[in-house]
């Protein structure tokens, strides 16, 4: 019998690997793909309540976060191709128009 | 030491080996691929848990779709992990990043630790996981009552998001006819088209 709190502890360093990624990434498609790891460490979380307190409603949740995962890639692949495009680099540096 | 743990422990190593080479990874394709091998052993952490519909799921869509959809682009744009990726931070600002990183993740597993010492779950029974019974919690056919009973409506409401986001990566990723790209890949692109028709 594995305790709640192991699952727990492995998405917390699921998700702060996903954080790492996101603040010292330098490339587009890393960043972006980090994004999504922390997502599925919040799935992990989800999956564990659920068992943990034997109801079903956190897969139904996990179900709605992959779909909004699945627009989420297919939309922001097509900014980055956009980007692309305009730039020929995925240097996340150079995306520095809004900053000031 | 039983299987369920030998199980678990393996799989988590798996899980976080994968995410640790992910970020490392210079390679973008290579990158992928670990993300992947991290999705696997995740999948077999959300079986431990019973949730075999949402196992099948994450390999399908997530490693089977969402990820070969990264691989297209990344393929599709040519990277290959030689592109310049600009001057790399100075030390200060990336000892400040991983310190920041690893006083969160530690802050997490302070509050895991302290709300399972006390007996915040003490209504909900037995907060321990119980692997692998033998009932069928979590097969597709009780996911399937819940989705389409309790939550039918954000369930619908998901196809309107899906629809928005087939529209918005169309038009963001198309190319306009006035458009100043390189010559070569827009005239290659119109001889591609009249070979089509």
């Amino acid at each position: 019998m594995i305790p709640i709190s192991a699952y727990l502890v492995v998405a917390a360093v699921l998700f702060g690997i996903g954080t790492v990624g996101v603040l010292t990434s330098r490339n587009l498609i890393i960043v972006f793909m980090s994004v999504e790891l922390m997502l599925n460490a919040g799935n992990l979380v989800l999956i564990a309540f659920s068992r943990a307190l034997n109801v079903l409603d956190g897969h139904v949740f996990v179900f709605l976060v992959l779909t909004v995962a699945a627009a989420e890639a297919a939309v922001g692949l097509a900014m980055l191709i956009t980007l692309y495009r305009n730039r020929e680099t995925v240097n996340i540096d150079r995306f520095d128009l809004l900053k000031w | 030491m039983t299987l369920d743990l030998v199980i678990f422990l393996i799989s988590s190593v798996v899980a976080v080996f994968g995410a640790t080479m992910m970020i490392t990874q210079r390679n973008p394709i290579a990158s992928v691929l670990f993300m992947i091998l991290s999705l696997l052993a995740q999948a077999v952490l959300y079986i431990q848990l019973g949730a075999l519909f949402m196992g099948a799921v994450l390999v399908i869509v997530y490693a089977g779709a969402i990820l070969v959809l990264f691989l297209f682009v990344i393929m599709l744009l040519n990277l290959r992990g030689r592109e310049s990726l600009g001057q790399p931070s100075p030390p200060i600002s990336l000892t400040v990043k991983y310190a920041l990183a690893v006083l969160f993740v530690l802050e997490l597993i302070m509050v895991v630790k302290s709300s399972f010492s006390s007996d915040v779950f003490a209504d909900a029974g037995n907060p321990g996981v119980m692997v692998m019974q033998t009932d069928n919690f979590g097969a597709v056919n009780d996911v399937a009552v819940l989705l389409f009973q309790r939550y039918l409506y954000p369930f619908e409401l998901t196809s309107i998001l899906l629809l928005v986001a087939i529209v918005g990566a169309v038009i963001l990723a198309q190319r306009s006819r006035d458009d100043d790209g390189p010559v070569d890949a827009a005239s290659s692109g119109e001889s591609e088209g009249k070979a089509a028709e």
